[in-house]
């Protein structure tokens, strides 16, 4: 796979590692924080770039062929469809 | 198609899949630890068709307690777990892994020119994961608590209040849907990176392009169901308040979550269906299929938009208005390439070259059933209509008509096709040709009275029934027998004909795609050597070329 032919240093991934450890102390900051209705906006968020990192880092779909970021996207795209829609029934019930 | 490479002729018969063993071990062994997506697919076979016999029985008792009013054959406690594991069994055990299993693991390889599937030892592993899930689900019909009896919808809030063993049978389903995804995974690698020389992705078969879609289904939309059914599990155990409004939870988010998956999987019930039947319509008309392009890319816009209309099995659920008219709308959207095909179909017969032989008998039967479930699905799928007609009979008839008169109709239609090249012999054609007038009539005089019950309004899942709705009743019980028992004779001159029939050639019916050029049973890997593809895959001039092989 093309992706084992890039090489990624030991930095990086410790910097992503950081940056996950920060992000999850936010969402336990925040989750003791009222929002009002952006709280659940604002933990899915925080929680959609801890996986764009997981899975561009540590999965390196980031260098890896065009076809599976095509598949990432497909699989994406449906599931942001599925949250807006479910979010209409909640936001206007 | 390059004939001179993978082709056998017919004096030259090589030893069947049946004669050689992937493994060391012969006889049962062969079978149980094989890689071979033939025998595997077969394996599915036997495992699925027994659990249909069970589902169908169960259901032939559930029309039996209906025969009279007064509840004198069951309990209502009795009735309601008939109904629930008749779902269950019918929704995860039969209809979901049905034609993608068996005629898709059969099949798909040799139909785009491929030894065998991309992971030959994960797809054995989906074959145990099933029948673990099999297992455990029928393991909760006998241990302490009794049979599940919450309906196969699981709808909070009694799923976690009922004292029967809602937790396993879950798990069950949870188990089962790795089965799922992992059969979706397999296909759609094998469909990209085993296709043969000069198969390009416009040059499969139909049934490839529909099982491809639905494997895509498979993978992204099982996940869901599988953490709803944790949730569920959670909740049961440790009280956790998700979905029971007594504990906090959002009983409306459970069916958000479980028709995220669940009418996706209507889809994979019917899409490999619809993929059959673009095969069997142009081999029995000797004509090209009318808008190959068009099919192929509406099988791919009805999983899509499929994904997208779950909300119109919670009309009346309590979700907002806004999210009701959203939902109705999307749902006529799926009517659009729906149309496309059976348009497409219906074209590809005219000034065909018809020979009505079962399978096509099948498929026209389909078409017939298909359609009143799909139009009768418009009827629920508008708002007002709809809260008439919620609960009631007429959602269980336009049920049936669109999974059982369409998949279940399409996969009898598969055995028919596909019987010849899986055992080499040839069925009874006057038998089926009478077991499909006898099926239309039974399924039509079974299903048909609900519509109208339905319509007066008799609600599903009752034990008992007013004096009122007595005849449509007993037309519908006296359905249940003669559809039950074409089943039965169905069975019967398959297994006579697995064992007396008569041999069958390699290309009984004058198909062109791969799996005709090859002989009946196919040998191991399928192929001597591997076909050089130049055909389109419903170019019916090789029909003249292979005969004269």
């Amino acid at each position: 796979m093309s992706g084992n032919k890039h090489h990624i240093g030991y930095g990086t991934y410790v910097i992503v590692w950081i940056a996950l450890l920060a992000f999850t102390a936010i969402t336990v900051t925040i989750a003791g924080v009222s929002l009002g209705r952006y709280t659940l906006f604002i933990a899915l968020l925080i929680a959609a770039i801890k996986s764009a990192l997981v899975i561009n880092i540590f999965m390196h779909i980031k260098f890896d062929e065009p076809i599976f970021k095509i598949f990432l996207a497909l699989s994406g795209t449906t599931i942001l469809i599925i949250f807006v829609l479910t979010f209409v029934d909640i936001l206007y019930r | 198609m390059d004939n001179s490479s993978g082709v056998l002729p017919v004096e030259q018969v090589k030893k069947s899949f049946y004669q050689e063993s992937t493994n060391k071990y012969t006889g049962i062994g062969a079978w149980l630890l094989t890689k071979d997506h033939k025998r595997i697919g077969l394996m599915y076979m036997y495992a699925i068709i027994s659990f249909f016999v069970v589902g169908a029985i169960i259901g032939l008792l559930m029309r039996l307690e209906l025969l009279s009013p007064g509840g004198k054959l069951f309990s209502a406690q009795t009735y309601n777990s008939l109904f629930t594991l008749h779902g269950v069994i019918m929704i995860f055990l039969f209809i979901i892994p049905g034609i993608p299993a068996i005629f898709g693991n059969f099949f798909l390889p040799i139909q785009i020119g491929a030894r065998d599937v991309a992971f030959p030892r994960l797809n054995l592993l989906s074959w145990y994961v099933y029948i673990t899930g099999a297992i455990l689900a029928l393991t909760s019909l006998f241990l302490p608590g009794g049979p599940i009896d919450t309906g196969w919808t699981f709808y909070i809030p009694y799923s976690v209040r009922s004292g029967t063993n809602v937790s396993l049978a879950l798990f069950a389903a949870f188990v089962l849907g790795f089965s799922s995804i992992l059969t979706g995974i397999n296909f759609v690698t094998t469909v990209h990176r085993l296709r043969g020389k000069g198969m390009t992705f416009f040059k499969m078969p139909l049934f490839v392009w529909a099982t491809y879609a639905t494997a895509w289904i498979q993978i992204i939309a099982t996940p869901v169901i599988a953490i709803t059914i944790l949730l569920v599990i959670i909740e049961r155990a440790f009280g956790v308040g998700i979905f029971d409004p007594a504990l906090g939870g959002d009983p409306i988010l459970f069916q958000h979550l479980f028709w995220i998956y669940s009418h996706p999987a209507v889809y994979i019930m019917i899409l490999p269906a619809m993929g059959v039947v673009s095969e069997i319509i142009p081999t029995f008309s000797r004509r090209t299929i009318f808008g190959y392009k068009q099919i192929a890319y509406s099988s791919l816009a009805i999983a899509f938009i499929g994904y997208l209309v779950w909300g119109h099995h919670m009309f009346s659920s309590g979700q907002s208005d806004l999210s009701n008219m959203i939902f109705s709308l999307l749902t006529f959207l799926v009517a659009l390439p729906s149309g496309v095909k059976i348009f497409n179909w219906v074209a590809t017969m005219y000034k065909g070259s018809i020979d009505p032989q079962p399978p096509f008998l099948w498929v026209m039967s389909f078409i017939v059933l298909f359609s009143i479930g799909g139009l009768t699905g418009l009827v629920l799928g508008s708002l007002a209509t709809d809260i008439h007609l919620t609960d009631t009979y007429f959602v269980v008839a336009h049920f049936h008509y669109v999974m059982f008169g369409g998949t279940g109709t399409i996969f009898i239609a598969a055995m028919h096709y596909w019987f010849p090249k899986m055992f080499g012999k040839m069925y009874n054609i006057k038998c089926a040709n009478v077991a499909v007038v006898l099926y239309f009539i039974g399924f039509n005089m079974l299903y048909f009275p609900k519509f109208i019950m339905g319509y007066m309004g008799m609600p599903r899942r009752y034990y008992n029934y007013l004096p009122m709705y007595t005849p449509y009743q007993r037309i519908s019980t006296y359905g249940s027998w003669i559809l039950v028992g074409t089943i039965f004779f169905i069975i019967g001159y398959f297994v006579y004909a697995y064992y007396r029939g008569k041999k069958a050639t390699s290309n009984p019916w004058g198909g062109v795609t791969l799996e005709w050029h090859i002989q009946s049973p196919p040998i191991m890997e399928n192929f001597e050597t591997l076909p050089v593809i130049t055909h389109d895959p419903y170019d019916f001039s090789q029909l003249k070329e292979m005969k004269n092989e």
